[in-house]
């Protein structure tokens, strides 16, 4: 076992040095932060000492290595339109998004599970189709137009929902109005991942269900409430968990687009603005801070499964 | 009917078998029979495949079919639907049936481009990976570890920062993106192809490298390809969509499904003009979910053993 995750991390390692390289170089592919400097009103030379300062004139691998030096330590870098360290920005903006992922991934799977489950036990039946439709459906609508579709009802029509920001302008807040803003961005991004994540969970449940331990479970009479929730549920916990692995960089990804269509005050809107302005450090800080994220997701996932299914270890 | 399924299970008829090559006419048609009768067990992916290719139809044809110039300014400003706008027209006065027309050809192109681009560069370097093992194997996985570490729609958004925006840019940007599921697929077909004996068989006789690679590996993973890329179509313009609604996609004049949505962000076109952001919203689902029936039709059909 321990032998499996020592082997896991070590691969995890090159991997991670390598996204910090492809990182590095976006950032110097898309531009110098002389580039902000460059007008009628500043002289040759005073770029050329801001040059030397940042340390522009060093080889590149040399840049590379003090900025990996830099980044050991936590900083970043600094925001070339406010001026404000990359790992403040991040720190001030990642508690919304969190939220906001976390409960659309709970709400997701609440939905997933149980609908996967029940389209897996009752195949090919009315219901099976209509749930697989459904994910379907759920798999195929941007969810910006969702989002517009959802505005229009509940908050233009029905006037029910606010449709932007995190809590109501000049107001205290508190949890139940943070609530209340919450159900839009929640509903779009759990039902675009419960979508695919249907599918993955009844076609598991599938094979779970062909197995031969639970045609020995069926013979022994149980019951078929006792098969499925006890032996066939234990089992589903493995793609249960591969279904959350996933999941990490579509929900970041679906943070920015649903967080800029709802105001939603997070990482997501503050990339988006970045990127508007082409304020690189920041863009590339969050791209770097979602990558290793992402990374840390997969190896907790493949340790998780080790877990779970002592088979694995084997391999 | 029974005999037809013996051949498939016996191999013969099948793509896989070593002298189907020399008599295709018998055998690819038998086998395009079997796919074909299983699809069409499909009902809604039956219906997707008449939808889909009545919009690739309209779309192609949009120079011929579509009343006005999509970027002439035709009509009155922002007017709901009437006899000569059948879908209204926008706040500069184009035609919107036009428009959508126009913006589904280029959709789709983006589609379609930007799938061909990942599929070729997945199903190289995952032919290379699976097929010589060792050093390349790790480097191009690494490699694709790193670049599925990413979150594809951050990555494509960075692209689209880095180049200028535009229809050629994001086809080579999304292209360039979403190539790691291809290769890994391909990489894990090649593995297990290249323990079979038809390959060892060609080993032996000397066959050239590149023979063995194209001509036999190949066409034996086409079928988990085809199903794949299907999947990657509709991210593609799904991903379109998305990017060229938030702006950084493909930029007006020329219209997109994603970009048509692009004014529903502000709130009188959302409230008061709901014909201009619905008829291209509905039509992305529309397409996507047909996509999305079709691939996954074909899963079962492409599949040997679905046993059906």
């Amino acid at each position: 076992m321990s032998k499996y995750i020592l082997k896991r991390i070590l691969i995890a390692i090159p991997v991670l040095i390598g996204i910090t390289v492809i990182d590095y170089s976006i950032m110097c592919l898309a531009g110098s932060p002389l580039e902000m400097l460059q007008g009628p009103r500043v002289s040759e030379a005073a770029v050329e000492a801001k040059r030397i300062a940042l340390g522009l004139d060093q080889p590149v691998l040399v840049q590379y290595f003090v900025w990996l030096g830099e980044l050991l330590q936590g900083n970043l870098g600094y925001s070339m339109k406010s001026y404000q360290p990359v790992s403040a920005m991040i720190g001030s903006h990642i508690g919304p998004t969190l939220l906001l992922m976390g409960v659309s991934l709970l709400t997701s799977l609440l939905l997933a599970v149980p609908a996967g489950i029940y389209s897996a036990i009752r195949q090919y039946s009315k219901g099976d189709y209509a749930v697989v439709t459904a994910s379907f459906l759920g798999s195929s609508v941007p969810g910006f137009f969702l989002s517009l579709l959802l505005i229009y009802l509940f908050t233009v029509k029905l006037g029910w929902l606010p449709s932007s920001g995190m809590t109501t302008l000049g107001t205290e807040g508190g949890a139940a109005d943070v609530a209340k803003h919450m159900v839009m961005p929640v509903m779009v991004l759990a039902f675009s991942m419960a979508g695919s994540n249907i599918r993955y969970i009844r076609s598991a449940m599938l094979e779970i269900l062909q197995q031969d331990y639970l045609r020995t479970a069926r013979a022994k009479g149980i019951g078929r409430f006792l098969v499925i929730n006890k032996h066939a549920l234990r089992n589903a916990l493995v793609p249960i968990i591969t279904v959350i692995g996933m999941q990490i960089p579509v929900l970041f990804g679906g943070a920015v687009i649903i967080e800029q269509v709802f105001s939603w005050p997070g990482l997501g809107l503050m990339t988006m603005s970045a990127i508007s302005n082409r304020d690189f450090p920041v863009i590339m800080g969050v791209c770097l801070l979602s990558a290793i994220v992402v990374l840390l997701a997969n190896l907790v996932t493949d340790i998780l499964y080790a877990l779970v299914d002592p088979t694995i270890q084997l391999e | 009917m029974i005999l037809r399924d013996m051949d498939r299970k016996f191999g013969y008829g099948a793509e896989g078998n070593g002298d189907g090559r020399k008599r295709p006419d018998i055998g690819s048609e038998r086998y395009l029979q079997t796919v074909a009768r299983r699809f069409l067990r499909h009902h809604l992916a039956t219906v997707s495949l008449v939808v889909l290719a009545v919009i690739v139809g309209a779309a192609i044809l949009a120079p011929v079919i579509a009343p006005y110039d999509p970027n002439d300014i035709a009509g009155p400003f922002a007017e709901g639907p009437s006899k000569a706008f059948w879908l209204g027209t926008d706040q500069i006065g184009r035609d919107m049936l036009s428009r959508l027309l126009y913006a589904t050809r280029v959709s789709l192109l983006v589609g379609v481009m930007a799938t061909l681009i990942s599929t070729v560069v997945g199903v190289l370097l995952g032919l290379v990976a699976g097929y010589f093992g060792g050093a390349a194997d790790m480097v191009i996985m690494r490699f694709t570890d790193m670049v599925m570490s990413f979150p594809y729609i951050l990555l494509v958004l960075v692209a689209a920062a880095v180049f200028k925006p535009g229809m050629w840019n994001i086809i080579l940007i999304l292209g360039f993106v979403d190539w790691p599921g291809i290769a890994r697929l391909v990489r894990g077909n090649v593995l297990s192809l290249r323990e079979t004996n038809f390959v060892k068989g060609n080993l032996v006789a000397g066959m050239p490298l590149r023979h063995i690679l194209f001509s036999e590996i190949l066409p034996n993973t086409v079928a988990p390809i085809l199903v794949y890329a299907t999947s990657v179509l509709a991210l593609s313009i799904l991903d379109e969509a998305a990017l060229s609604f938030l702006g950084q996609g493909v930029q007006p004049p020329t219209s997109s499904l994603g970009n048509m949505l692009n004014g529903a962000q502000s709130l009188t076109v959302l409230t008061t003009q709901p014909w201009l952001w619905i008829p291209p919203g509905l039509l992305i689902v529309v397409v996507v979910m047909a996509i999305n029936f079709i691939g996954d039709a074909l899963r079962d059909a492409l599949d040997p053993n679905s046993g059906r």
